[in-house]
């Protein structure tokens, strides 16, 4: 991975820009976002209960994720798993109870509060590192034309900028995001785009600033099938470009899949609030060590109808279906409830990231020598529906 | 009113042998707009088979909600719905497990037994669609009033319909058990402390209470995790079997029915394009377009090379091309699908496809389906 910033300015798309890239240059070995045991913890309930219980929905507990330049990670979960949350934290969008982000080795939360021990200010941090939403229709402001919508960015952060240059830009952003002749759309309001244009409007919106990370929450689930691939291509072709690193936020492994294999990328899979599993895609598809991850390449639907049709019979790889109480998780290590292979170790004791050859897991079943294969096997309850809801919100 | 007109439909004789319980006849919805006659959904016919599971498929913006609200007579206002919708209610003899006060319904039914759905004044439709024809929608989960336990939308549904509320509830204790919910905690909650996944199950039993005969669900899973989708879809097969139901399946996501329906129809520009028996239409289809949209769904083990989006725009519904609708689009296209709409043909036993080079098609645009990489 280079972690020299000059070599942007060869393929530099926009010839100003040069600032930007430079200011940003903090600690020069240190990778270009990393995260270490990060955690968000919120607390439910009004001011009197607040003050009355110890309840916590720990949203993000422990997490350790490393992004190096021109690098993409791809978060997988199902919903409440903290994976939106881990996003919003490794942007500084929100202020984790614990850990530190890092941005070149500076601490974000650090710079946003004392600014002036900082190397890396805290606006240049956040300009480098944008965002896309799901909904692209809600993201966009549905009064103002496309033309509008991606002057404001330059107004603030480009102000040398003339109307002229200004104009010039938008154009060109606008045919980095493939929508021609640029002219005709940035006249265009929201709603006479579609839905795979909308969202390319706010691509090129976080792309104006020539971002270092951009955070994709969900990006391409809102889209049409027909063009997710299109789009992700888009996504691809334009991290070549703008040597862009990306966190994907993403409820869909063959999303996911498309994305990490494509650019030589990551897939990290999320549960309660940890990250259970990561490593490259295809060792995750195809060799996956934690159980969780199996039961969501399990639950992936398959367009073949002879293999669709025999799984529509098979019960699914858990002992429950539904996801516990995030305000009051498992012991232990928090699949256990669910886990098909759990034992009595896994409801006391909380497992780690292990190496297990191709990816890194939190599971025991990834040591050879752990206490875990002597430990006794749990019981399976009679129906993984019933059982798992009556605990579920008591 | 409320008379039938499958009479003097030509397709009659070929289903004769075919037990139908809805018959849609060119089935057309309009919308006014300030450019223009807008066409959501262009002259649709389509028989659903009484106790089979039929999905439609399409893009948003293809007409498949539009094909749905038509089937109970509830397009939304601006839009106007012509055509025919036929409903065949079950034969006497078919109908012994039924109790005979549910199935004296308020609207007229001649002779035949059919009902003219169209024709229905509101309080007729509104007993029908409950009744005979009930729907879960889209996010529907979120429609619980969330000042009410789930028992008194039960009641509430019950006594609007003038049924007998203990002989229904013992129907709701078998739904429920169908939908591995657990009765006495369900009843007694709100909504919000209620899971996504058990609400959306306890909407399906609500939509049965009646003991309809069709189930129709707009993207009923949407909103849910991939598990609990998954278990949902399985659930759906077993409540057929068991309730003698047939179910209406809309969604934009083909892998998603692959193992459920029997029969697939795909939409492309508000009418269906291709309609077969699920594995026929899947493992080989015949129109370009659903051969395109084959190829544009990622997977999790087909090769990346392998995926490719479908050049071009969807179409305007103001503005629908003339001849087929997805000549723009289409890589085989000639001067012929300019101007001459192909029109649903059989290709194979079983599945029709609205393209006039099928061979064509189903030689030259490849597409591969998973790889099946069985994980232990």
């Amino acid at each position: 991975m280079s972690t020299d910033d000059t070599d942007a300015d060869d393929i530099e798309p926009d010839g100003a820009d040069e600032e930007t890239q430079s200011e940003t240059v903090g600690d020069d070995d240190a990778p270009l976002l990393e995260i270490e045991d990060l955690e968000v913890h919120f607390t439910p309930g009004g001011l009197i209960e607040r003050a009355l219980t110890d309840k916590k929905v720990r949203a993000v507990d422990g997490v350790d994720l490393t992004l190096e330049e021109k690098d993409i990670v791809v978060l997988v979960g199902e919903s409440g798993c903290g994976k939106t949350t881990l996003g919003k934290a490794a942007l500084g969008l929100q202020k984790p109870t614990g850990g530190t982000v890092k941005f070149r080795g500076q601490d974000i939360w650090e710079a946003k509060e004392n600014p002036r021990q900082a190397d890396i200010e805290f606006t240049d941090i956040r300009k480098a590192m944008q965002v896309i939403h799901q909904d692209p229709a809600n993201a966009l402001n549905s009064s103002r034309r496309v033309k509008a919508i991606l002057a404001d960015p330059l107004k603030k952060w480009r102000q040398e900028l003339g109307p002229k240059e200004r104009e010039d830009t938008i154009y060109r952003f606008l045919e980095f995001v493939d929508m021609m002749p640029p002219e005709d759309y940035a006249d265009r309001y929201p709603h006479q785009l579609s839905g795979g244009e909308k969202q390319r409007v706010a691509l090129g919106r976080a792309l104006l600033m020539n971002p270092d990370v951009i955070l994709a929450d969900e990006a391409i689930s809102a889209l049409d099938v027909s063009l997710r691939v299109g789009m992700m291509d888009l996504i691809l072709d334009l991290q070549e470009t703008f040597e862009t690193s990306y966190v994907f936020i993403s409820h869909d492994l063959a999303n996911a899949r498309y994305l990490a294999k494509r650019a030589g990328g990551r897939i990290g899979i999320m549960y309660l609030g940890e990250l259970v599993e990561i490593g490259p895609p295809d060792e995750i598809l195809q060799n996956p060590s934690h159980p969780y991850t199996k039961v969501l390449r399990w639950s992936t639907p398959t367009v073949d109808p002879d293999i669709a049709r025999k799984r529509i019979n098979e019960e699914p790889p858990v002992r429950q279906v539904d996801v516990p109480d995030p305000e009051d998780p498992p012991s232990g290590c928090k699949f256990h409830t669910r886990c098909p292979e759990a034992r009595e170790v896994c409801t006391r004791e909380e497992p780690e990231l292990y190496d297990d050859g191709g990816t890194e897991a939190s599971c025991f079943r990834a040591v050879a020598d752990h206490e875990y294969w002597n430990s006794e096997e749990l019981e399976t309850p009679e129906d993984g529906f019933g059982s798992a809801e009556i605990g579920a919100d008591d | 009113m409320a008379m039938s007109q499958a009479d003097e439909t030509e397709t009659e004789a070929d289903d004769a042998d075919e037990d139908i319980v809805m018959e849609v006849r060119d089935a057309r919805v309009q919308f006014g707009m300030s450019r223009g006659q807008a066409w959501v959904l262009n002259d649709v016919d389509m028989d659903i088979r009484r106790e089979e599971i039929f999905a439609v498929v399409g893009e948003s913006g293809s007409g498949k909600s539009m094909f749905a609200s038509a089937l109970m007579d509830a397009v939304d206002d601006p839009g106007v719905l012509s055509g025919d919708v036929t409903y065949y209610p079950r034969e006497e003899e078919d109908t012994n497990d039924q109790p005979t006060t549910d199935d004296i319904g308020s609207f007229d039914e001649v002779g035949d037994n059919s009902v003219d759905v169209l024709g229905l004044d509101s309080s007729e439709l509104q007993s029908f669609r409950w009744e005979e024809v009930s729907m879960v929608f889209q996010g529907a989960m979120n429609s619980f009033n969330p000042t009410m336990k789930i028992k008194g939308h039960f009641h509430e549904t019950i006594q609007a319909h003038n049924a007998v509320l203990s002989e229904r509830m013992d129907h709701v204790y078998d739904l429920f058990e169908a939908l591995h919910l657990d009765p006495d905690r369900v009843m007694n909650s709100y909504p919000h402390e209620l899971s996504g996944g058990m609400k959306q199950r306890a909407l399906i039993a609500l939509a049965l209470v009646l003991e309809p005969e069709v189930l129709v669900m707009d993207e009923p899973t949407a909103a849910l995790d991939l598990l609990m989708q998954r278990s949902i879809i399985s659930m759906l097969r077993e409540l057929r079997d068991e309730f003698d139901l047939t179910i209406v399946f809309i969604t934009h996501d083909l892998p998603l029915v692959a193992g459920l329906s029997d029969r697939i129809g795909v939409m492309y520009a508000f009418e269906f394009i291709e309609v077969g028996d699920t594995r026929s239409l899947l493992k080989d289809a015949a129109h370009p377009y659903t051969r395109a949209l084959l190829r544009s769904v990622p997977s999790i083990d087909s090769d990346l090379d392998s995926m490719q989006p479908i050049e071009g725009a969807r179409p305007d519904p103001v503005n629908i091309p003339t001849g087929c609708s997805f000549h723009p689009r289409c890589p085989i296209a000639d001067d012929r699908c300019e101007i001459e709409d192909p029109g649903l043909v059989s290709v194979d036993d079983d599945h029709t496809a609205a393209c006039f080079y099928t061979d064509q098609a189903r030689s030259e645009l490849e597409y591969r389906l998973d790889h099946g990489v069985v994980e232990d």
